[in-house]
Parts: C-alpha cells; sequence; structure tokens
C-alpha cells in the first residue's frame, strides 16, 4: 500500500487490518528513527482524521472528564484552556524539543514512542489517563500504566490505534507541575523529569498527591508511597523530614549514562519531587492570598 | 479518490504558489522541498529535526521539514525563506536586521532562524528577548554566540531598524558582510547546493567497528547485478597514493582502508548510482566481510605494554611530542613559597557545524573539478594531486560557501571520493554526508590528559611551571603533530615565567582522527593552567585578577620559547580593562551568596577569570598568502581573494584592509574566488591567520597598485584615488590627473593595472629545547563569566561575560564580537555539555551543543594595543576567542560553591559528584 493518508476513521482502520502497517502521526519519532533506511513498505498517515484531534470536556456520562484527540499537538495542548491541574501537562507540553517539534508532535505519538524520557508520560500519570484504541469494530480502553508496558514497548495490537487520552474528572482545586532537568535549555532529552498534581485543603495541607517520575525507570512510574506520606502534611511539616523525599523512591532504577549517573538521577529526581510538590503549595497559598 | 490522488499526486501551496508532487513513501518535506522543487534555501543539518535548519512554515507554524511526510502538507500552506523574503514585511524587515547586527556568520542556519523569527514576528510584532529564545530555541548556530540574532529579531520588531551601515568600509568601521546578502535570502551556495539535478549520488562504505579486518566481495559482479549502481570504487581506484595528511612527513591516512580498518566510521568502499537509486541504497546489502579485532579505545590503552600498534614506526602508539624548556623548573619549584598541581582531563569536541561535508565533482578532458565546503582550497588541491597521481593543473577546486569549519574543514573528506568517482564514471558525481557521517569520519579536538605544577613565591611571582601533557589523536596524524607543536609554546599563559618546562605527546589510539578545532589544544591546556592560577593566588591571598596583572607578561620580556616582543603585548590592557567589572561583579556575587543563604536557597553564584594568547600562523613555518588585484579597462576593481570565508568575513576584512590600502571605498571592489584556477594561494583559513597574513598581503597589493597609478602621474602619497568608468582620476594637492584606462594595455587577464603582492610573516625555528621564533604576533584575551550553580542538582546557568581582547586593530568591529560571542558559545560548550563519545554520541541529540537558551549576554571590551607586524596594527582573533572561556567557567563555579572541577565537561552529574566530595 505504500504510503497512505486516511480521510476517514473507517478507511483508516480498514488499512491497519491488512497488517504490518505503521502508522505515522507528526512524523517527529518517525523519521529520526528511521533515519536512513528505507520506509517501511505500509505506512498510514492519521494526521488528516479530524475526530482524532483536539480537546474537549464532558460533564457527565462515560466519557467524563476530558478527551484529547491522538492526534492532537503539543502546541495545541500548551494553548488550551484547561484547569490548573493541567498545569504539568502544558509545562511539558512547552518543553516538547523545540517549537517545531511541538507543532508536529502529538501526545498519542508521545506515548506510543514509548521512550523512558518522553515528557507527556508522567504528567498524564499524575492525571490518571487511559488511553482509547480502536480497531475494525473494536474498542479498548486501558490505563496509561498499563498502555506502556516497558522501553520502546506498548500494547498495541496489530490493527489499533490510538484514538484518544481520557482524563477523568479532577477536584477543581488540584494543580499541576512538570519539571524537566537536562543539560541545556532547549532541544534536550530528559535527565529526568518530575511531574506533580497536588490538591490542598483549607489549613494548606495536602489533601491530594500525585507524584510521577521520567527518565529514572524504564517507564515514567508514579512513586505510591511518598503520595500517601505527602497527606495530610504542610510545607512546614515537609521541612522537618527532609528524608520523606528520598525514603519512597523504591519503583526507580535508573541507569548511569552519557546524561548522568544512576546516582544523580535517584538524587535528582527526590529533588525535583520536593521542588514541584512545594512549588504548587507556594503557587497555591500565593493565589489564596492574591 | 481521484485519479491523480490515486497516483500518489498531492496538491500544495508553495510560497504563494500552487505546485504538485508525487512524492514517495517515507519522502520528507525537506527532500521535496530540494530535490523536487528546487527550494534549496531549506537546509538539511541532521534529518532527525535536532537542529532546526531545514525549519519551514506550513499553515504559518514552523516545523521540521526533515520530519514532516511530504503528503502530509497536501492542501497546506507551505512557506520557505526564499518565499518569505519576497513578500512577508517581517521577513523583510529580517534582511536588514540580519545584515546590521551581523547575525548570520556562516549563514547555514539563516534559513532556520529568519524562518522561526518571521513567524514570530506575524503573531507578535514586537518581542522580547526571552520570546525570541523560545522562538528559536530549535535552531542550532555554531558560529554566532546567538545574541546578535536576538538581536537582529528584536530590533525587527520595532518600528524603526538600525539604518545600514554606510560608509567606505574604512579599516575600523562597521560595515555588513559583503557576502551577507545571499545568506540572509537564501540563496547562498553551499556544498549540498551546487550538483545539477540527477546529478549520480556517492554513499560511502564504512567500518561499524573501531578496528577491524575486512574483505571486499565481487564488487564487479555487484555493479552487474544492480541496475541502478553504475561503479564501485575502493583502494584498487587509486591512480596516485592511497595516502594523504596535512602535514607531509605525517601523511598517513589512507583514503579507503586496505586490509583493516583503524577507526569506526573509516572508509572501505563506496558506491555510486543514479540519485533514485542511491535513496533507496541499503549498505547492508554490500559484499564485505567483517573481522572485529581488538582495539584500544584511550590512552592508558594505547600506552599499555602490548597494546595493538598502529602504525609502524611510531613505537607505543606515540605519534611525536612537543617539548619546550627555559630556566631551572626543579630549582624554582624547590625554592617556590607555594606549589600547586593538578591533574586535568578533557574529551573529544566536535565542531559540529550544521552544514555537513558535501559537495560534487566533475572531469574533463584529464582535468577533475571539485566544488566542496573546505577551509583550504589549496591543500585540497595538493592533497589531490597525489592521491590521483597528477600535476597539480589537473586538479581545480572552486570551493562553495562553507555552513562552518572551525578547523576540521582544513582536511580532506569528501573531495577524494568525489574525485575518484567523477573519473571513474566520466559522470558528475555529488555528496553528502549524513549527519552520523560527519560525526563518525571527520576531525574532532584531541581529549587530553594534563599534568601540570606551578609555584609562586610569597610575593606572588611565578616561580617553576612544569606541564606535561597527553593528548589523544585518534587513528591517523591529521594535525595531531600541530597540537604537539602549539601546546608547549603557549601552555604558560600570556605571563613571564623564567622557570618553564612543557612536554607533550600525541597518542594513537582507534578512534576518529583528532585534528584542528579552533585553537590547536590551547584551550585543553589553558583550562589547566588557568585553574592552578586561581589556586595560588587564593593560596598567597591575592585577587585572582591582580595575580595575573602581576604576572603579565609585557614588551621585552621574553615569552617561554625566548621570544622578546618589543611591541605589542597586550595582555596587560585587557586584564586592567576588566578591573571595574571584575569588582563590580566580586560584589553582586558576594551579596547574591548572602542572601541565598539566608533564604536557604540552593543557588550560589560565582565569578571567574581566565586569560589566553594565541600566536597567529603557523609556528616556525612557512606561512605566506597573495592576493591579486587588477583594474579593467571599464574601471572595475576586481580583487582575487582566495582567503575562505567560512563565516568568519574574510571576504569582509580582506577587502576593506585592500580598499584603504587602495584609497577606494569598499563597495567599488568585485571579488572573485576563491578558485584554485584564479586566486592565487592565500593559505589556509586557520591558526588566526588570515586577517594577519592575508590581510597584510591585501594591504601591500592595495598599496602597490595605488603606487603603480601615482607614479604614472608622478603624483604625491597623499593624492586621492576616484576609479571611476573607463578613467582614474588623480587629485594631488591642486592638481587633477586623468588616466584613460581604455588607451592601456589589457594582460590576459584583461587587466591594465595590476598588483599582486605576498607576505610571510617572520619567524625562525624552535631549537631542541623550544626556543626561537615561533611567531610574528600574538592575540591576547580574558574572559570574566559569572554563573549560578543550583547545588542540590548540579546544573550551571551562565550569567554574563565580560570579554576584553587586544585585536590591535579591530578592522571590523561587528566581525570582532561576532567572533567572540561565537567562540564563548563553543567554550561554553565545551566546559559544560559537550563530550563526544565514538559509537554512543553520533547526532546532535545525545551529542549536545548550546542552544540560544544557553547563552547569556556577551559585553566586550575591544583592546587595540596595535601590532607592528599586523596590517594596519590587526591581529588575529578567530581562536582566541574560547581559550579563556573554559577556564573562566571552572573558575566561577569554583567561586560559587567551592569546587574545583578537572574534567570537563562539568554536567550537572559531574558538578554534584563533586560538590558530594566524591
Amino acid at each position: 500500500m505504500g504510503y497512505s493518508s486516511a480521510d476517514t476513521l473507517p478507511e483508516a482502520l480498514q488499512l491497519l487490518g491488512e497488517g504490518n502497517v505503521r502508522i505515522v502521526a507528526g512524523g517527529t519519532d518517525f523519521f529520526p528513527m528511521l533515519g536512513d533506511r528505507q520506509a517501511p513498505p505500509k505506512v498510514l498517515d492519521v494526521s488528516f482524521l479530524a475526530e482524532l484531534r483536539g480537546i474537549r470536556q464532558a460533564e457527565s456520562g462515560p466519557e467524563a472528564g476530558w478527551t484529547i484527540g491522538a492526534t492532537t499537538t503539543w502546541t495545541e495542548i500548551a494553548n488550551a484552556d484547561l484547569p490548573p491541574a493541567f498545569d504539568g501537562l502544558k509545562g511539558a507540553a512547552r518543553q516538547v524539543g523545540s517549537i517545531q517539534i511541538q507543532n508536529a508532535g502529538t501526545i498519542a505519538g508521545n506515548l506510543c514512542n514509548a521512550s523512558p524520557a518522553a515528557d507527556g508520560v508522567a504528567p498524564l500519570l499524575t492525571l490518571g489517563a487511559t488511553v482509547e484504541l480502536r480497531a475494525l469494530g473494536r474498542v479498548r480502553h486501558v490505563a496509561l500504566s498499563d498502555f506502556i508496558t516497558g522501553v520502546r514497548r506498548i500494547d498495541l495490537r496489530p490493527d489499533e490505534l490510538v484514538y484518544a487520552i481520557h482524563i477523568p474528572p479532577l477536584p477543581a482545586s488540584a494543580t499541576g507541575r512538570f519539571l524537566k532537568l537536562g543539560s541545556r535549555k532547549y532541544l534536550v532529552i530528559s535527565i529526568a523529569m518530575v511531574s506533580v498534581l497536588v490538591s490542598l485543603d483549607d489549613a494548606g495541607r495536602i489533601e491530594m498527591a500525585r507524584v510521577a517520575v521520567g527518565s529514572c525507570s524504564g517507564v515514567a512510574t508514579r512513586l505510591g508511597a511518598l503520595e500517601g506520606a505527602l497527606i495530610g502534611l504542610t510545607a512546614g511539616d515537609m521541612a522537618g523530614q527532609p528524608d520523606i523525599w528520598t525514603r519512597h523512591l523504591d519503583p526507580l532504577s535508573p541507569i548511569g549514562d552519557v546524561r548522568g549517573s544512576a546516582e544523580y538521577r535517584q538524587e535528582a529526581a527526590a529533588e525535583l519531587c520536593k521542588r514541584a510538590v512545594l512549588g504548587v503549595m507556594e503557587q497555591t497559598k500565593e493565589a489564596k492570598n492574591g | 479518490m481521484d485519479n491523480a490522488a490515486a497516483k500518489g499526486e498531492i496538491r500544495f501551496r508553495l510560497n504563494r504558489a500552487s505546485v504538485q508532487v508525487t512524492p514517495e513513501n517515507g519522502e520528507r518535506l525537506s527532500e521535496t522541498m530540494r530535490d523536487r522543487l528546487g527550494r534549496r534555501d531549506v537546509k538539511i543539518g541532521c534529518n532527525a529535526g535536532d537542529c532546526g535548519a531545514c525549519t519551514v512554515l506550513v499553515d504559518g507554524a514552523p516545523v521540521c521539514a526533515c520530519l514532516t511526510p511530504t503528503q502530509q502538507v497536501r492542501g497546506k500552506e507551505v512557506e520557505t525563506l526564499a518565499g518569505l523574503v519576497e513578500y512577508d514585511p517581517a521577513a523583510m524587515a529580517l534582511i536588514d536586521t540580519f545584515q546590521d547586527n551581523g547575525a548570520a556568520q556562516c549563514g547555514i542556519c539563516t534559513p532556520g532562524m529568519m524562518v522561526c523569527a518571521t513567524a514570530l514576528l506575524r503573531a507578535n510584532s514586537a518581542p522580547g528577548p526571552q520570546e525570541v529564545e523560545d522562538a528559536i530555541g530549535g535552531v542550532l548556530c555554531r558560529c554566532t554566540g546567538y545574541r546578535k540574532i536576538i538581536d537582529a529579531i528584536c530590533q525587527a520588531g520595532t518600528a524603526q531598524p538600525r539604518s545600514p551601515a554606510e560608509g567606505t568600509g574604512d579599516v575600523g568601521t562597521s560595515i555588513r558582510k559583503l557576502d551577507g546578502y545571499a545568506k540572509v535570502v537564501g540563496t547562498e551556495v553551499f556544498g549540498d547546493d551546487v550538483a545539477p539535478d540527477g546529478t549520480l549520488t556517492l554513499r560511502i562504505i564504512r567500518s561499524p567497528f573501531a578496528r577491524a579486518g575486512f574483505v571486499l566481495g565481487d564488487l564487479d559482479g555487484y555493479v552487474r547485478d544492480n541496475d541502478a549502481i553504475v561503479a564501485v570504487l575502493s583502494a584498487a581506484d587509486i591512480p596516485g597514493k592511497n595516502c594523504f595528511g596535512v602535514i607531509p612527513d605525517f601523511a598517513d591516512q589512507p583514503v579507503f582502508a586496505e586490509s583493516e580498518t583503524r577507526f569506526r566510521g573509516e572508509a572501505v568502499a563506496a558506491v555510486v548510482g543514479t540519485p533514485e537509486a542511491m535513496r533507496r541504497f541499503d549498505a547492508g546489502t554490500f559484499p564485505v566481510v567483517w573481522d572485529e579485532r581488538p582495539s584500544v579505545q584511550d590512552m592508558p590503552g594505547a600506552l599499555a605494554k602490548g597494546a595493538p600498534q598502529l602504525h609502524d614506526g611510531r613505537d607505543g602508539n606515540v605519534m611525536c611530542g612537543g617539548f619546550v624548556q627555559c630556566g631551572d623548573v626543579a630549582a624554582a619549584l624547590t625554592r617556590a613559597d607555594v606549589v600547586v598541581e593538578g591533574r586535568f582531563s578533557t574529551g573529544f569536541v566536535e565542531h559540529g557545524y550544521i552544514e555537513p561535508e558535501a559537495g560534487y565533482a566533475t572531469y574533463a578532458d584529464g582535468k577533475v573539478e571539485i566544488h566542496a565546503c573546505t577551509q583550504a582550497p589549496v591543500m585540497d588541491q595538493e592533497a589531490m594531486a597525489v592521491i590521483l597521481g597528477v600535476d597539480r593543473s589537473k586538479v581545480r577546486i572552486i570551493p562553495t560557501a562553507v555552513g562552518g569549519g572551525f578547523g576540521s574543514k582544513l582536511d580532506i573528506s569528501v573531495q577524494p571520493f568525489l574525485a575518484l568517482a567523477a573519473i571513474k564514471t566520466g559522470q558528475a558525481v555529488r555528496i553528502t554526508y549524513s549527519r552520523s557521517e560527519t560525526m563518525q569520519s571527520t576531525t574532532k579536538r584531541h581529549p587530553s590528559e594534563i599534568t601540570l605544577k606551578i609555584g609562586a613565591s610569597r610575593d606572588g611571582r611565578i616561580s617553576g611551571f612544569r606541564f606535561q601533557g597527553d593528548f589523544n589523536t585518534g587513528a591517523y596524524a591529521s594535525w595531531g603533530p600541530t597540537v604537539a607543536n602549539r601546546v608547549p609554546v603557549h601552555a604558560s599563559g600570556p605571563y613571564n615565567i623564567a622557570d618553564y618546562r612543557a612536554e607533550t605527546r600525541a597518542i594513537h589510539t582507534h578512534c576518529p582522527p583528532s585534528g584542528a578545532f579552533r585553537g590547536f589544544g590551547v584551550p585543553q591546556a589553558a583550562i589547566a593552567q588557568e585553574a592552578l592560577f586561581d589556586e595560588l593566588a587564593q593560596k598567597l591571598g591575592i585577587d585572582a585578577l591582580e595575580f595575573r596583572i602581576l604576572n603579565a607578561l609585557d614588551n621585552n620580556q621574553p615569552t617561554v620559547c625566548g621570544q622578546v616582543f618589543t611591541q605589542g603585548v597586550g595582555i596587560r590592557p585587557c586584564l586592567e580593562a576588566l578591573r571595574p567589572a571584575w569588582n563590580e561583579q566580586r560584589g553582586a556575587v558576594a551579596a547574591f551568596n548572602a542572601s541565598a543563604t539566608a533564604t536557604n536557597s540552593p543557588l550560589r553564584r560565582g565569578v571567574g577569570i581566565a586569560a589566553g594568547w594565541y600566536g597567529c600562523g603557523n609556528t616556525s613555518l612557512p606561512n605566506p598568502s597573495t592576493i591579486l588585484a587588477g583594474i579593467r579597462a571599464d574601471g572595475a576593481i576586481v580583487l582575487h581573494q582566495g582567503a575562505m570565508d567560512i563565516g568568519q568575513g574574510a571576504n569582509t576584512v580582506i577587502s576593506q584592509i585592500f580598499a584603504q590600502a587602495l584609497g577606494v571605498a569598499v563597495d567599488r571592489l568585485e571579488l572573485v574566488g576563491p578558485d584554485t584556477d584564479i586566486t592565487p594561494d592565500a593559505g589556509k583559513t586557520s591558526a588566526s591567520r588570515q586577517t594577519f597574513v592575508t590581510g597584510n598581503a591585501a594591504r601591500l597589493t592595495g598599496l602597490a597598485l595605488r603606487q603603480g597609478i601615482l607614479s604614472m602621474c608622478n603624483a604625491s602619497q597623499g593624492a586621492v584615488l576616484d576609479i571611476g568608468a573607463g578613467v582614474v582620476v588623480v587629485r594631488d594637492g591642486g592638481q587633477t590627473h586623468e588616466i584613460n584606462l581604455s588607451r592601456l594595455d589589457g594582460d590576459g587577464m584583461g587587466y591594465v593595472l595590476r598588483a599582486c603582492e605576498t607576505y610571510d610573516p617572520p619567524t625562525k625555528p624552535l631549537d631542541k629545547n623550544g626556543q626561537g621564533v615561533p611567531y610574528a604576533q600574538f592575540g591576547y584575551a580574558v574572559h570574566i563569566c559569572v554563573l549560578e550553580v543550583d547545588t542540590a542538582l548540579g546544573t550551571i546557568r551562565p550569567l554574563g561575560f565580560t570579554a576584553a581582547h587586544d585585536v590591535g586593530q579591530a578592522i571590523n568591529p561587528l566581525l570582532v564580537e561576532g567572533q567572540i560571542q561565537g567562540g564563548i558559545a563553543q567554550g561554553l560548550g565545551m566546559a559544560l555539555m559537550e563530550e563526544y563519545l565514538p559509537g554512543r554520541t553520533e547526532n546532535l541529540h545525545d551529542y549536545l551543543i548550546p542552544t540560544v537558551g544557553d547563552m547569556p549576554p556577551v559585553e566586550t571590551i575591544i583592546v587595540e594595543v596595535a601590532d607592528g607586524h599586523g596590517p594596519y596594527g590587526a591581529k588575529g582573533l578567530g581562536e582566541h576567542v574560547l581559550i579563556p572561556t573554559a577556564p573562566a567557567i571552572l573558575n566561577a563555579i569554583h567561586n560559587a560553591c567551592g569546587v574545583r572541577l578537572r574534567r570537563v565537561p562539568a554536567t550537572p552529574s559531574r558538578v554534584r559528584d563533586a560538590l558530594r566530595g566524591n
């Protein structure tokens, strides 16, 4: 079939059913992985499928929450009108590669590429995202944490494409934050990254905390024990137990490579967790006072 | 689907015109633009979205054309620089502001920069610096250091762009680059832009192993069985010597390895085919069998007993050494009140020009013509004559514009492959290296292991300096001997040191050849020397700047080579010029740190200083440049300018000097060349020599041409020339003479008046102790860096540089600033993020060079201590600019947080290690 640009979803799913089809959306991972080699014999371009693009919100029903179309670009996410819970995802969107990459790269492409350093995964984990997969006559919903199964491995069957990302309803007070650590400002693959989603009660105590770390394990991961330990704490409480940030890093298994040593990644992850959580708390306090 | 769509045809708008193409599966928009639609203003630097040179607008949004499937722009609006500058007011404003600010040096990144800037300005007519940085963060520039690009974009957004620089281009004035316009409108022609459509394409078969034996299979059969393959080349096709090297006595590199490869990426064969076939070429089908063998990839391994030997006659893998000694270093160190010592390491640094090596060659009537990017056309010609076994007259080198060089394009790369292929096929042949090919196979900065011990007396005078440096020269000699020789001459820094001993070795390993990279080993040595100077000052309780001033070299004091300059030594004025900034910044960082400590912030600021010097031209070797100029009967003044402009501005500076000497405005000149058939040898663009050496040749040529005119009418030296259409008017006091050019006899080139002069800097050989006259002049530099360390994360954020450079006489101050800012960006990269690891960082996302967001503002202080040998007093500058940068950064890190890093790059991981005390 060579290169096909599907104009409708059924057409796309029909083509996918032929098997051995490589999907291309923004192209920002497709071409770098291709390098100088020939393109695979069957390539399906999903960028013309209008229904795969854009962000919508539903107040109730099975799609309650937000739906982000698979080929929504990082620029579209960064510019979207979304509540503070999405600040982490927006922060990641603004730090993916460069403006050129943000204009072309898509959210589903980032998930399907399944790099340990994928910028979108950590914030989407904090948002409790699920991935909607479509095949001809079949729809599957998979939790993001189950969708990415390992380094460059995903739970996507040959006849499926990612249709959308769903985010369930979130507390209005929840605020997100994303911190990316790299050796330069732009166009950088992170050494470590952290995304958090935090909400506070009226006394400034944490009532909900979700913390996800990327680039420090094969797949970005939530730090459940840390999230639990943070519940009920104020910023002052945290200052009193500085080891809270380093005690709950068991899910991480950082490697040492050209970007940094394993020891450094672990240490940096803890520091980024602290800064992200305290940053949200500071921001919330200022918002209240302001 | 209609019929056309079924065949894969798509339509879209390109620069406001409708176009239709039928792209292949997997075709990138960048390829479509360049190969199908002739839009060669879209540049390809990496093919991976890492450099942004290919940026185009799709429906107004910047994207990398190399990451865009062509089919995706169906029905959309695509805009490239060449279109934007025709109709978009923002792009038109950028044409002026880019030139006025010197925002385009080599020009290869300029299309990407300007396209991004245009998109920004459409949305925001008055952007601030931060908005500009976000907009161009995805475009890498290796020349400018970005700051002038930021300025240009901000100015384009304001209603009043700076008025274009006017004037006659007198020495000392900042005129626009004479070759700048083509760079900002996308018409500049680089190595990949010259081949006609349909030219045969060449691909090289390279070793996947650092060391491997190999056997080529049935090559004739391979060609026979593949219709689209026209020829295969291997060592057997070389009519002359399968050997090249920039230093004849050390020439050791084969064009094609013959039985064993010595580094990953070394060529063993090449395949020539139609462009269509080579686009789909799978190197895996080529008949070669590899036999990986044990290799040595670092210096300890290469020096170990029983290590594999890379070259006969270079026992122990030691290629050569360098040595300079004066006084009695042992006694001086014994006598010293304070002694410091340290061991310092640096890694491979990749030049990182955005233009990969590229070009094409033709062969006709027994003569081969090579159009390619290069820093050294005549050296290319000489090397090719040896490889082809022909006289030099049978090789013509016509350089293209060069998209960055920094030393690596001094060595031949694509040239022999192209020439051999053109000869074998009888057709034109082209090649462009992929990003990984250029990174694997071309030269790098030498990794170094340096041990240094320095003593000082209690009153702060240096007392003994002992330096030992090993330099990893990789598989082949390249410029390794130059590094080994230059470092001992320069390792003292610009200081008065009576008791000195410096020795170096260049060590072979199975790594890419290390060669020339801005500074020839001196930046590595300066890291050690300037770091230990800081330690000495600290131990002695003397201010770091005052310690340097105390030991600064002066006129009439011998250098460590025993050379005594009676004039022109400019280090002290540079250091003194920085006193106000130094004192101010010391106070500012102390105040910041006091406040940070009080608030428990992990941030600490530091200020660091470092100095450097650099000898301009070849070390104790002949080094001539020749310039030819003529006046035609129609009054045209033609300057044969053979000095390669690789973005630094030689075309402009050499012209300014020549015009000044002749006594005309620079815009009266018509430039030709470089071209080995029509421009005399102006030497290589290397060793910071073009302004100094070729500049002198241009000055002498201008003076000779002027003298010829004055003599014709017996006019005095003060006469004013007016060279007009067919006539030269000479006004001398009250008298006016007219020379009717049409009445003069023209020579074979059509010149009725001509001059051709040569300049060779006066040097003398070094004796066995390195004593002599290595250079006719040195240039001097001092940098102050202010930075912020995040002590919890180990990240470093440079906040600003103040740079004082003694350039003797700034021929064009704008270009001087451009060199300084660009050099600082490279020094910053070396200090903080750059380390090339063969096999691991062969692309521009694993190998990081600074982006616009990493480069802080630079305040430039131009110091002019005129040099008696320089044209109008000018000194070289190109390499000086990064020598002090890395040590200034390392010294600032120490000032900020108390750790002394002795290995670069100072990555966050390593900074944290140091802070933890590891």
